[in-house]
């Protein structure tokens, strides 16, 4: 069994709304040394069998991510 | 003509686009459950708006692997068929594929509930042939994710191949790329746009403006 954990973010380029809210919102917070905030999502998930990270790879390109807007990395944990 | 209006988990629209068919068009519709798989008898489908799934992960990103989407897929690539999304539809049909780029988070995160002016950028497809070049369309907006996002390249073949069927018109709600609100497959038989036809398409309503596509798409010629 092994625990895999994903980060999906949005793509360098691509315009993150709720990053700029967020970065905006700790501006107004007196962090003015904060930039370049970007919110994504973290998907944790268990998996058996072999082949874990091509599978793990697949179902990022499939469903948990959209490649459009999307970039994936992911961490497995034995 | 035969309409289907496919009915996912969460659609919440399904019964507006089949009364507006049903009522207002005149003609023959029927629901279409997502588990189905049979669209051979239909000449139109439309893919309604609402919340399939939940919007979980992603807006449309579940509804995509229902088994009518294999179908939805044949059915456009034969061709002979049209294939309306709105709203959720047209998030479920980029997360298909069978419409380039995505929709995101509006600009401002706000779910904004409204209505808008477009813009008819090609009145040449088989949805706007009933408009007028140019024309402005009064229709509604209900969205939080309607923020359209494509790559540089995708954005220039979308310029190039007319492929951008409508804009929003003065002021851009969502911060959509090129202020684009709707646009069609290279072949013509698959549109995807924000607004909303069926909820303007009934003087009671407020607008009648949503009957310029619909009409459009009855007119075969």
């Amino acid at each position: 069994m092994a625990k895999v954990k994903i980060y999906v973010t949005h793509k360098k380029g691509i315009l993150d709304p709720q990053g700029k809210t967020v970065e905006t919102a700790l501006k107004s917070l007196g962090y003015k040394n904060v930039s370049d905030v970007h919110i994504g999502k973290y998907i944790e998930l268990e998996i058996e069998g072999r082949d874990v990270k091509q599978q793990v790879k697949e179902m990022c390109e499939k469903l948990l991510s959209n490649p459009i807007i999307e970039q994936y990395r992911f961490e497995v944990e034995t | 003509m035969k309409f289907g209006v496919i009915v996912f988990p969460g659609s919440n629209c399904d019964q507006d686009c089949f009364n507006v068919v049903k009522d207002v068009l005149k003609q023959p519709v029927e629901y279409i459950w997502h588990a189905d798989t049979k669209l051979d008898h239909f000449d139109c489908l439309i893919l309604p708006g609402g919340f399939s799934y939940g919007d979980y992960l992603r807006t449309g990103a579940i509804a995509r692997f229902s088994p009518i989407m294999d179908s939805v897929k044949k059915f456009a690539d034969r061709g002979r068929g049209l294939v309306l999304g709105i709203c959720n539809g047209f998030q479920i049909l980029t997360e298909a594929g069978l419409l380039p780029g995505a929709l995101q988070r509006n600009k401002d995160l706000r779910f904004i509930c409204r209505h808008v002016e477009l813009k008819v950028q090609n009145n040449k497809t088989k949805f706007t042939k009933k408009c007028k070049p140019g024309q402005v369309l009064n229709l509604p907006i209900a969205h939080g994710e309607g923020n359209y996002t494509c790559d540089a390249q995708t954005l220039k073949e979308l310029k190039k191949n007319k492929q951008i069927v409508f804009t929003y018109h003065k002021e851009n709600p969502n911060g959509s790329m090129a202020s684009i609100a709707g646009i069609v497959n290279k072949k013509g038989n698959v549109l995807g746009m924000m607004p909303h036809p069926e909820r303007a398409s009934e003087a009671v309503l407020g607008s009648e403006d949503g009957l310029f596509i619909l009409k459009s798409m009855l007119a075969r010629k």
